[in-house]
């Protein structure tokens, strides 16, 4: 009952900017989380794959290519496809993503999206409260 | 360069003003910090005096600028007889939308071109591939075929104006377009200046533009230098950057230390296939970064000259002195902007570009203050542009040539660099067992320099975590705010503009002459021949660069780098 929380970080597309991506995903393992990390150049599909097979409770989109509109609801269109709920699933986009973007990701049903410069903690933080409120009213629905 | 005497009388003085000064003085107001150090950890003194320095041999370390070692800079004159060529780093949509913003900042000053591709580009992949889907024109300009380039260059005259190509796996076929486009112009193959930067060691430690594996790699970028230095002579065939090392979380100290490596390894390369050193060594190029510890990169790129200066006259034997100058490229550090309160960038970029330039550049790029948003929009470079040009012409800072020579604290720094860099090149000459070329191969193969770099981005970000590092306006400083600024935004519609192109040409090109310039380079390939000849053929029947790529892929095979957090 009382597992840990798994968190998949993703690096999807052409780009191969992964500082970012890694650091947080170091962190959030040194925070107690259990972490997948995919490595680089992932397809959309590979990303949904490995997020319903690992059966992890977060998902986190790391993108600094500017084709997170394209790419991002590829990724939520084959997690329910491959059978995950997106309603219990956390989504969080990280990366160089513009202010306007950042809206229409929200509409897209990424639950957050961090920008450079966010602190790790309040990632972690993040993650901490809105994977069981999600759950919750998952269950629900 | 000091008087034993005199320097032993000067110990005995620090002693007595430790003693009856400082002490008293640090007993009741104490300091800011426990301990201040550079970016890259090296422990920074209360004060340097000559003592610091007493080993300096101004002529075997220093020595005059345009000689040997070239601590001062590679040319005898330096910014007084010309200034460095100012590069802004840009490109993005199609070549129509490239075109534009190169004329705009020609317009606006910048004295040289520099050329950001797109992603399916720079990883060898064509518009219409499913791979390229949202990318096409996001963060560089799309070039598919001959075709695009010469969009590209419409009006700018290749015998006037010299290009850097930012692109490594498919650095061949952009340097065949390019000459292709000089044929085009009437420009003579050993007129064309500009550089491809045709870097993959970095791509494997950094960056992460990977598509053949590591040994694959070098072979064609030695073909490229077989090939360049018989045909384009003036141009420089590769650009050895440490700049992608840094932004992806490395130390000034490693950044220099592995940039360094990997030129000995092209040189080995080289070498071993017949080529004269003194031929190569001046069509090659580096690339660092420069970030905000001010004088850690001034010392970086002033030690960075004394080593390549040693190396290849001691090391390589090379004899003409024209080889041993290392000259570079600097880009401000894009790893240090803030999305937070972006027009502090402004500052930051202001005080990197300075350090450049106090260290000798030949050529610099300034960020843009909007880039951890985006591409930046036109104000926005025109700022980063006029930054150089306040440095050039109003600062006077350009007016005498290492201006910071013998400054005990940049001297001692200098030497510390260098030291520190000696060594890891010596560690990773120990796993090529003496050969550099396979100690940098062997430390990509068993993760060595991944995990260095890793390592040293966590120790950053933790400190910013915990605060020992401040940044300000995001740990310290910080204020709610709205952002005002305004952000380019890339035409969704150059994706599909992009494809119909590319399919008007394919149905339209000769296509027999493709697929025999194809064949030409699979069996090239195979036989161990230079991919170079083929490949020029291939661009000038108009095959794409996703074509070109893949007889190169299926040949060499494709890469894929194990996943180390």
């Amino acid at each position: 009952m009382d597992r840990k929380i798994r968190v998949l970080v993703a690096k999807v597309g052409l780009d191969g900017h992964d500082r970012g991506a890694k650091v947080v995903a170091r962190f959030l393992r040194d925070a107690g989380f259990e972490v997948i990390y995919t490595g680089l150049h992932r397809t959309p599909e590979e990303v949904a794959m490995a997020a319903v097979q690992e059966d992890v409770d977060v998902v986190g989109i790391s993108l600094h290519s500017g084709a997170h509109l394209t790419l991002v609801p590829k990724v939520m269109k084959y997690i329910e496809e491959f059978g995950g709920d997106l309603n219990e699933l956390v989504v969080i986009v990280g990366g160089i993503v513009p202010a306007d973007d950042i809206d229409k990701l929200k509409e897209m049903g990424v639950d957050e999206v961090f920008i450079p410069g966010t602190p790790i903690e309040k990632i972690i933080d993040y993650i901490k409260a809105k994977v069981p409120e999600k759950k919750r009213t998952g269950e629900k629905v | 360069m000091f008087d034993e005497k005199k320097l032993e009388e000067l110990k005995r003085k620090r002693e007595g003003w430790e003693k009856s000064c400082l002490n008293p003085y640090l007993e009741k107001y104490g300091e800011r910090d426990e301990m201040f150090e550079t970016l890259s950890g090296i422990k920074v003194k209360r004060v340097y005096d000559p003592t610091d320095i007493a080993h300096l041999d101004y002529m075997k370390d220093l020595n005059y600028p345009g000689e040997y070692p070239y601590t001062r800079g590679v040319y005898p004159t330096m910014y007084r007889g010309r200034l460095w060529t100012m590069r802004q780093f840009s490109g993005f949509g199609t070549a129509e939308d490239t075109n534009a913003r190169w004329k705009m900042l020609l317009r606006e000053g910048q004295t040289g071109l520099s050329t950001a591709f797109d992603f399916p580009t720079l990883m060898g992949v064509d518009s219409d591939d499913p791979l390229a889907d949202g990318e096409v024109g996001k963060v560089g300009v799309a070039i598919d075929t001959l075709k695009d380039f010469e969009v590209l260059f419409d009006g700018i005259p290749l015998d006037k104006v010299s290009t850097s190509f930012t692109i490594n796996p498919p650095a061949a076929i952009i340097l065949a377009m390019y000459v292709a486009i000089g044929d085009l112009q009437g420009v003579p193959r050993e007129q064309l200046r500009g550089t491809i930067q045709n870097d993959m060691l970095k791509e494997f430690h950094a960056q992460n533009t990977l598509v053949l594996p590591p040994e694959p790699s070098v072979k064609v970028i030695t073909d490229i230098f077989e090939w360049g230095v018989e045909n384009v002579p003036k141009f420089n065939l590769i650009s050895i950057s440490g700049y992608h090392i840094r932004e992806a979380g490395s130390t000034a100290v490693q950044e220099l230390a592995f940039t360094i490596a990997d030129g000995m390894a092209y040189v080995e390369a080289a070498i071993e296939r017949g080529i004269d050193i003194d031929r190569l060594a001046p069509q090659l190029s580096f690339f660092f970064n420069s970030h905000n510890n001010f004088f850690e990169e001034i010392a970086k790129f002033r030690a960075a000259r004394r080593m390549w200066a040693k190396i290849m006259r001691e090391e390589y034997d090379a004899k003409n002195p024209r080889s041993w100058w290392l000259k570079f490229h600097t880009q401000t550090a894009g790893c240090s902007l803030t999305a937070q309160q972006p027009l502090n960038n402004i500052v930051r970029t202001t005080i990197q570009a300075m350090a450049a330039v106090l260290g000798g550049t030949q050529s610099l790029h300034t960020n843009s203050f909007d880039e951890a948003w985006a591409l930046p929009s036109e104000e926005a470079v025109r700022v980063a542009l006029r930054t150089q040009q306040i440095i050039a012409y109003e600062s006077g800072i350009p007016d005498t040539i290492d201006p910071l020579a013998g400054s005990y604290y940049v001297e001692w720094l200098t030497d510390k660099m260098e030291k520190l860099a000696w060594k890891y090149i010596e560690q990773i000459r120990k796993m090529g067992e003496g050969s550099m070329l396979r100690g940098v191969l062997t430390g990509i193969e068993n993760g060595f320099f991944v995990k260095e770099i890793s390592r040293a981005a966590a120790e950053y970000q933790r400190d910013v975590e915990e605060g020992r590092r401040t940044i300000v306006g995001v740990n310290k400083f910080a204020i709610e705010e709205d952002l005002n600024i305004p952000i380019l935004k890339v035409d969704e519609e150059a994706q599909r503009r992009q494809v119909e192109r590319l399919r008007k040409i394919k149905a339209e090109r000769d296509n027999d002459a493709v697929r025999e310039a194809l064949e030409w380079l699979r069996s090239a390939a195979e036989n161990n021949e230079n991919v170079m000849p083929p490949i020029l053929e291939a661009v000038k029947a108009y095959a794409s660069v996703g074509e070109i790529m893949g007889v190169l892929k299926e040949v060499y095979g494709t890469y894929r780098k194990p996943i180390i957090i």
